[in-house]
């Protein structure tokens, strides 16, 4: 079968339990596309070889009660995986082997899937547009040299681009959501603590929340519902009743109320955005919601409350990576001359940015105009999505302010790229999920995302207005392989 | 003993300066794992054998706390008569050092699980009381070892992650041995909780310690220097000293203290400057965020004040009440839980017709003095508290004399032998059949004539020297104070 590629996760799943396939013809199918994209730049470290023997042993024995029988996954470099280099796409961790197993991937791998490799990334997911990687650029499958978006940029790009069924990134302010929205692909960010962060490589603590990113609505809901568990060795992971999500997914959305906050109507925000949400909110009336106008009042502090916390976070996150215990060590003349070195040589220039500010909004004198601040207003955004939830079931937005842009275009100006992140930050703050949805295309043709926020722990509520939208928005992503030779 | 005698002050020419001393003392939890994970605290480990990946800051690794150390947290609390907060927070204190492999450490600063309570000291001059300010949980550090390689500092992590509770006292001591009786106190209740076993020469218990001074009878403070890490009492109490003389030296010769943080050099005997106020840390405190604020219930804690053991204050006041022992008997007996227990076992196992009197004396006495004299805790005594018991009743029920018990006590030691077997064995039972003293009596008048006249006429000197040969002839078991009655009608 040439076309298994271009399967989705559902259908390969169901070729699979239906013996049509096997996981070594699946397996070989995207390592050999993914050895043919080697342009994208997609993976940091592929783990091909030893994926095609476990898929030839999944076949000898296969257990086809999985959810993800035989399949094989490339993964964000920001879950540890097992005896897999780990990266975080930092030079600080270019030489990190772990010996343990994040939970979510853990839990992949226990339904059966397969690693393919680790896939490209923001250094410590800081970046959007996946630039700031010490392994290099990634290409937007969409068109040359324009970015996927980041921080999960590798792994947008692999699934848009066919290297990969399916993928987990990690969003902290926006990072598989607004890759997803930049590559025409659906990701989706999880209540925070319904995924553990156990194995993943902390950038902000508070904020980070693994999610998968997919092909479609159903797929994705797959995923959620094999990697959202509770877990004990992450005591912000919550014990609540998780649903079947895939089994449950309806697209049944009559009577659902949706909320449209006028706030995210932005100053010079294009044309084409405004018209894309429009669309949606016909969209959801075709599906039989109804919506209605809201308010979120503090939605412009977003961005700036989340550029404090975030890299306050950071800067304590990052402190571990010393030189001391593992990764990379400068040689320096003394233990601070050695720490100096270490940092100043393993750590990029934006990872430097944020645990500056970090650093300075924390000190004495600082703390409480910037950081104590900062948490008050988080209280106020959530405050304002609490009061919102009792008027609408979920929020429609757009999941971006622009389509991708190019590489290199905004790397000198750090503020117009944190810009990016303006309709994403909030459902963060909030710890709410939020899922994108390609929805239409810009007029350079590329892919334009919208966002569903939902309540607290209804991921499937979001799912399901996602899963309605989808079959009435019937998006088409234009994939040209125009990197394979 | 007058009040005034005790006070601790410096004196200079014609002023007096009198100490203050506050102490944040650091008890490492008596648990089996740390604060956040699952590693072992066991003492002496070879290095890094006890070490998680959380312990070592591993990518992705993440703190959960231990309940047990939350327990003892609040147990201890409620042994210092301390408000527990039922909401409390762990925050990060941020700074680099090899042995900190978070490059934080996790602490509580706003919001610690106890807030402020009490300790009562036994002072010479009468009881004493001591504010608690707070008492806070924290992680410890590793161990840097800079003394293996003339190049490199070799790290031990399994110290890292070792919960700590650091009690932070009030302003409120003012010399060198009230030091010693809060270090004492506080050693003395945690071991009563089993919430720390007190050890300093393991490091369970060390202290920074703040002083000032100020002129007799002010009020204001002065300005505080803080000499850290202090690992012994005596090095405390001569820390103090020097300190204290030192920043009096320099009011005196009219210079102003700086604060700063202090190290005492225990081979020199004095404290040098560590870093300045200036020099300071910026430790950048937040709350955890991957740690929930924590939040205890008032039923937790209720069922945690239901398990707290009598402790050495209540004991005292009970063994005063119960067995009319002095206030200074009581305070030896509680002063260690273990003493406190042995001896409360003596009691018990002594039965009906018991001398609480003598047994005391006899625990104070002689079996302290073999313990000190092997270097033993009570808990190692070679000698059990039921055949210490077994003892005490023989000298009691005059079946041996009191010297002779020395001589069962001694023989005892060896194996923790029955002292009743002993005595049955050497035949060492006291002689208390008056009439075979009488004929030993009647022959040692008779053998000494001369000396009975003379004590007759009024040499009652001599009425000794009786005694002495009838104990003599009688090899020691005579009952000595039958051998005085017959004595005294025979003479």
């Amino acid at each position: 079968m040439s076309d298994i590629t271009k399967q989705s996760l559902t259908e390969l799943v169901e070729n699979i339990k239906n013996k049509k396939l096997s996981s070594t013809d699946v397996t070989k199918a995207f390592i050999q596309r993914s050895e043919k994209s080697s342009e994208l730049n997609a993976y940091i470290t592929d783990d091909f070889a030893p994926a095609l023997d476990k898929a030839k042993k999944f076949d000898q024995n296969p257990n086809l009660d999985l959810k993800l029988p035989g399949i094989p996954m490339a993964v964000k470099d920001l879950f540890c995986t097992k005896n897999v280099k780990t990266t975080a796409g930092s030079k600080i961790l270019n030489n990190f082997v772990p010996t343990y197993e994040s939970t979510v991937t853990e839990n992949i791998w226990n339904e059966g899937a397969i690693l393919l490799g680790k896939l490209n990334c923001d250094e410590f997911a800081m970046g959007s547009s996946n630039e700031t990687s010490h392994f290099g650029n990634v290409q937007n499958p969409i068109d040359k040299n324009l970015v996927p978006g980041g921080s999960s940029g590798g792994s947008a790009s692999a699934v848009a681009g066919q290297l990969t069924p399916i993928t987990i990134g990690t969003d902290t302010g926006g990072s598989i959501r607004q890759p997803a929205s930049f590559t025409g692909i659906v990701g989706l960010k999880p209540t925070y603590g319904s995924c553990s962060r156990y194995g993943i490589v902390a950038f902000a603590s508070s904020l980070d929340q693994a999610g998968p990113m997919a092909q479609n609505v159903k797929d994705c809901a797959l995923l959620q519902e094999v990697i959202s568990t509770y877990d004990s060795k992450d005591s912000t992971s919550i014990n609540f009743k998780r649903n079947h999500y895939s089994k449950e997914l309806t697209k049944n959305i009559k009577g659902k109320k949706i909320g449209i906050p006028k706030e995210y109507r932005v100053d010079g925000m294009p044309k084409e955005i405004e018209d894309l949400w429009q669309k949606g909110i016909q969209y959801v009336k075709d599906c039989g919601a109804e919506t209605i106008d809201i308010s979120l009042p503090h939605t412009s502090y977003a961005l700036p409350t989340y550029y404090i916390v975030a890299p306050a976070e950071a800067s304590s996150n990052l402190a571990r990576y010393d030189g001391v215990k593992y990764g990379y060590r400068a040689k320096g003349e003394n233990l601070i001359d050695m720490y100096e070195k270490t940092r100043s040589e393993g750590f990029g220039a934006e990872v430097q940015r944020r645990i500056m500010i970090g650093t300075y909004v924390l000190s004495s004198g600082y703390y409480d105009a910037y950081y104590l601040k900062a948490q008050k207003v988080r209280k106020l955004i959530k405050n304002d999505f609490d009061e919102a939830y009792k008027k609408v079931d979920a929020i429609l937005t757009p999941s971006t302010p622009s389509s991708a842009f190019k590489i290199g275009e905004k790397t000198n100006d750090p503020v117009s790229m944190y810009l990016n992140d303006i309709f994403t930050v909030p459902v963060n703050l909030a710890g709410l999920p939020g899922i994108s949805i390609p929805a239409g295309h810009d007029t350079k043709g590329y892919p334009l995302g919208l966002q569903i926020i939902g309540k607290a722990f209804d991921e499937q509520n979001i799912l399901n207005i996602a899963f309605a939208m989808e079959e009435k928005i019937n998006f088409k992503n234009k994939i040209t392989d125009w990197w394979i030779k | 003993m007058n009040k005034k005698n005790t006070e601790y002050l410096i004196n200079r020419k014609d002023n007096q300066y009198e100490v203050v001393i506050g102490l944040e003392v650091h008890a490492q939890v008596l648990s089996e794992s740390k604060l956040f994970s699952s590693s072992s605290t066991k003492f002496g480990a070879e290095p890094n054998t006890q070490v998680s990946l959380v312990d070592a800051a591993f990518p992705g690794m993440l703190p959960v706390i231990n309940e047990f150390c939350i327990k003892q947290a609040i147990k201890t609390g409620i042994g210092l008569n301390a408000k527990i907060n039922k909401r409390s927070v762990f925050d990060r204190k941020n700074y680099f050092y090899a042995d900190l492999p978070q490059g934080y450490q996790i602490s509580q600063f706003k919001d610690p699980i106890v807030g402020e309570g009490k300790v009562i000291l036994d002072m010479p001059n009468g009881q004493k009381e001591v504010g608690i300010e707070r008492l806070h949980l924290e992680q410890d550090a590793g161990k840097s070892i800079h003394d293996l390689d003339p190049q490199n500092t070799f790290v031990d992590l399994n110290r890292s992650g070792v919960a700590l509770m650091e009690i932070v006292s009030k302003p409120d001591l003012r010399s060198p041995d009230e030091v010693n009786a809060y270090i004492k106190k506080l050693r003395s209740i945690m071991r009563y909780l089993g919430t720390c076993d007190g050890n300093m020469q393991e490091g369970s218990l060390r202290a920074d310690v703040n002083v000032s001074v100020r002129p007799k009878g002010s009020k204001e403070f002065g300005t505080r220097c803080e000499i850290k890490n202090v690992n012994s009492i005596k090095f405390m109490q001569m820390a103090i000293e020097y300190e204290a003389n030192r920043q009096v030296d320099l009011i005196e010769e009219g210079k102003t203290i700086d604060q700063e943080t202090r190290l005492f050099d225990t081979k020199k005997n004095e404290t040098r400057s560590m870093r300045s106020k200036e020099d300071a840390h910026d430790y950048r405190y937040f709350p955890d965020p991957d740690l929930l604020p924590l939040e205890v219930s008032e039923k937790f804690i209720e069922e945690l004040k239901n398990d707290i053991p009598e402790l050495p204050d209540d004991k005292k006041k009970r063994f005063i009440e119960e067995f009319k022992l002095s206030p200074y008997e009581a305070n030896i007996l509680v002063s260690d839980i273990d003493i406190a227990k042995y001896f409360e076992e003596v009691v018990a196992k002594m039965g009906k017709n018991k001398d609480i009197k003598l047994a005391v004396n006899w625990i104070t006495g002689e079996l302290f003095a073999i313990l000190n004299s092997k270097g033993l805790e009570i808990s190692q005594s070679p000698v059990s508290s039921k055949n210490f018991a077994i003892l005490i009743n023989l000298i009691k029920n005059g079946t041996i004399s009191g010297k002779i018990a020395k001589t069962v006590f001694e023989l005892m030691i060896d194996g923790d032998k029955d002292p009743q077997k002993i005595v049955e064995e050497k035949g060492l039972k006291q002689q208390s059949d008056p009439k075979a003293l009488e004929a030993l009596i009647d022959k040692i008048i008779n053998e000494n004539r001369e000396k009975a006249i003379e004590y007759k006429q009024g040499k009652e000197k001599l009425f000794g020297f009786f005694v002495g040969q009838a104990m003599k002839a009688s090899g020691g078991k005579a009952n000595p104070q039958l051998i005085n009655e017959i004595l005294k009608k025979k003479l």
